[in-house]
């Protein structure tokens, strides 16, 4: 028997290193607690719409100042019921995906260009802080004037909102390059078209999407205010005329119905984000 | 007109900077004359701010030269050029990259192999330098050590004629840092190639080295030059050789004294107040 034996053998399921793209902790996590932001965050939800159920139940206010959660849903189903919410989804859906769609290829293209190019962002600098410390939405009724109360004013206003966040975040992101990286590139003698593909452009992916992300938030609130001030359809349309006809449950079944959409845009986003992230060693 | 023997030849190079602030220009390196011959190791000793690291990257191509020439086999050095490969202080690695990925960095960079010979000779590299194992690893799952590792075998693979290195281990822990170095023998030894080296342990510049040039303090100039005449292959054992700390008392000397300059020499190369 060789003195090698004595050694426990290792357990099977131990590396030399721990996988690449997976979490670690010092201690083997209990079971419970990889459920745990789930389960408190459900538990959380439920303990605040128990609290206003309880509140609503006492009727110390009218139905028309606090409805409860259970009128907010029944008026969720029954504006289901109608066909022109499909109306109003599909015109708010369509303001939303055709200007945020346009900010996100205007955007991406202008802030990389800003970012690589500094000429090219001395001339466009004064325009970019002009708009982006400006509320857009004081450009409404400009865009009424020129488009008219239908979908492109509400484009435009989605367009411009989205659109600076994304352009600022891009050019932080190419301009945040590590010089290390810079200078071991250009030691190789890289060429500025690959220098641009392999190191600038991968680094920037984080500053993107977080530029893409903020630029969710002001969509959103592009398509409501718009709506708001003049539309025929929509759902910004939709929460306006329900509050000033008093149908409070149903403008809070508008307001979950956009807060739903914001959250579940961010949400994909965010999973977007962690996909890039693989390298990121996480912490926790 | 070039010294034949040279790999390298520096003639009175002058590498100055323009300050933005002061609006002046500062002057880093003050007429350097050295030659590095074919399949030398010379390591470049000196103060720290004495310009070394500034007149490695103008030997990489990085920075230009004001005055003087510098020439690797007779031609003048302009740009980075796959003749040369640095291996950094700070690694410099591709975060998002895999070792594998970030090896292959400079010869995709540089454009002069196909996707499957760099990979395979990439995986060959990393093997070389100890990483087996290693090939899909994060850099940001590496200990400082082995990010060097990555950083050297990303030179290697380009197959340089020249390998420069800047203070590449500076950053290491004590054990680590001699560990390296005993692995960069070990791995030079086998190729052979013209090297480099920059370092403000001088120490670790014996250990190394074929020569060993001292550099004066700001701005830099050829202050001294040693021939090491320790028998190769070495282990770390020679550090404690009575020749090597007869080297090293005589390289320390060397600094001493230019520690010791007045401070009027100094601002000599400094902007005035």
């Amino acid at each position: 028997m060789s003195i090698q034996s004595w050694e426990p053998a290792a357990p099977t399921t131990t590396l030399d290193r721990p996988p690449a793209q997976e979490r670690r902790s010092i201690v083997k996590p209990s079971r419970g607690k990889q459920y745990e932001p789930i389960v408190i965050g459900t538990f959380s939800v439920i303990l605040a719409l128990t609290a206003w159920q309880l509140v609503a139940n006492a009727r110390v206010m009218p139905i028309l100042f606090l409805p409860g959660p259970n009128d907010v849903a029944q008026a969720f189903v029954k504006l289901f019921q109608t066909d022109d919410i499909w109306l109003d989804i599909g015109t708010s859906g369509a303001e939303l995906g055709i200007g945020y769609g346009m900010a996100i290829a205007i955007g991406l293209v202008t802030g990389l260009l800003m970012g690589w190019y500094t000429r090219f962002q001395y001339a466009l600098d004064p325009f970019v802080n002009f708009f982006y410390s400006t509320p857009r939405i004081v450009l409404i009724p400009l865009f009424i004037i020129w488009f008219g109360i239908d979908m492109p004013s509400k484009i435009a206003v989605i367009f411009l909102g989205a659109l600076f966040p994304i352009i600022i975040n891009t050019m932080a992101g190419v301009r945040n390059t590590e010089a290390a990286l810079l200078r071991v590139a250009r030691s190789f003698g890289a060429s500025d078209a690959l220098i641009f593909r392999r190191v600038v452009l991968p680094g920037s992916v984080p500053f993107i999407l977080t530029g893409f992300r903020l630029g969710i938030g002001h969509a959103l609130t592009g398509v409501v205010v718009a709506e708001l001030i003049a539309a025929r359809h929509g759902v910004g349309q939709l929460i306006a005329i329900a509050g000033q006809t008093f149908q409070t449950p149903k403008m809070l079944a508008g307001v979950i119905l956009i807060a739903g959409t914001g959250m579940l845009l961010t949400t994909i986003l965010q999973r977007i984000e962690n996909r890039f992230q693989a390298w990121r060693p996480q912490l926790r | 007109m070039y010294d034949r023997s040279a790999k390298l030849a520096a003639k009175g190079v002058v590498i100055e900077y323009w300050l933005h602030r002061s609006k002046t220009i500062f002057r880093a390196v003050q007429g350097v004359d050295l030659t590095v011959r074919p399949g030398e190791f010379l390591a470049i000793v000196g103060p720290s701010g004495c310009g070394k690291t500034t007149f490695l990257n103008a030997v990489d191509g990085l920075i230009p030269i004001a005055e003087g020439s510098l020439t690797l086999d007779g031609r003048e050095i302009t740009k980075p050029g796959a003749d040369r490969a640095m291996v950094f202080q700070q690694p410099g690695l591709l975060p998002w990259r895999t070792v594998l990925g970030n090896v292959m960095f400079g010869v995709e960079a540089q454009g002069t192999m196909t996707k499957d010979e760099a990979q395979r000779r990439a995986k060959q590299q990393i093997e070389l330098v100890g990483l087996k194992g290693f090939e899909d690893a994060y850099p940001l799952e590496l200990s400082g050590g082995m990010q060097q590792r990555v950083n050297l075998a990303r030179a290697l693979l380009t197959d340089p004629e020249m390998l420069l290195l800047d203070e590449p281990f500076a950053a290491l822990d004590a054990q680590t840092r001699e560990m390296m170095q005993l692995e960069l023998l070990k791995i030079w030894s086998q190729t052979r190639k013209t090297a480099l080296f920059i370092t403000h342990d001088i120490k670790e510049a014996i250990y190394l080295s074929d020569r060993v040039i001292v550099f004066t303090r700001r701005p830099g100039r050829v202050k001294n030059e040693l021939e090491i005449k320790l028998s190769r292959p070495r282990d770390l054992r020679v550090k404690r050789d009575p020749q090597f700390l007869t080297y090293e008392d005589e390289i320390w000397e060397s600094i001493q004294e230019e520690l010791a300059v007045p401070a009027e020499r100094l601002m000599a190369g400094m902007p005035a107040a």
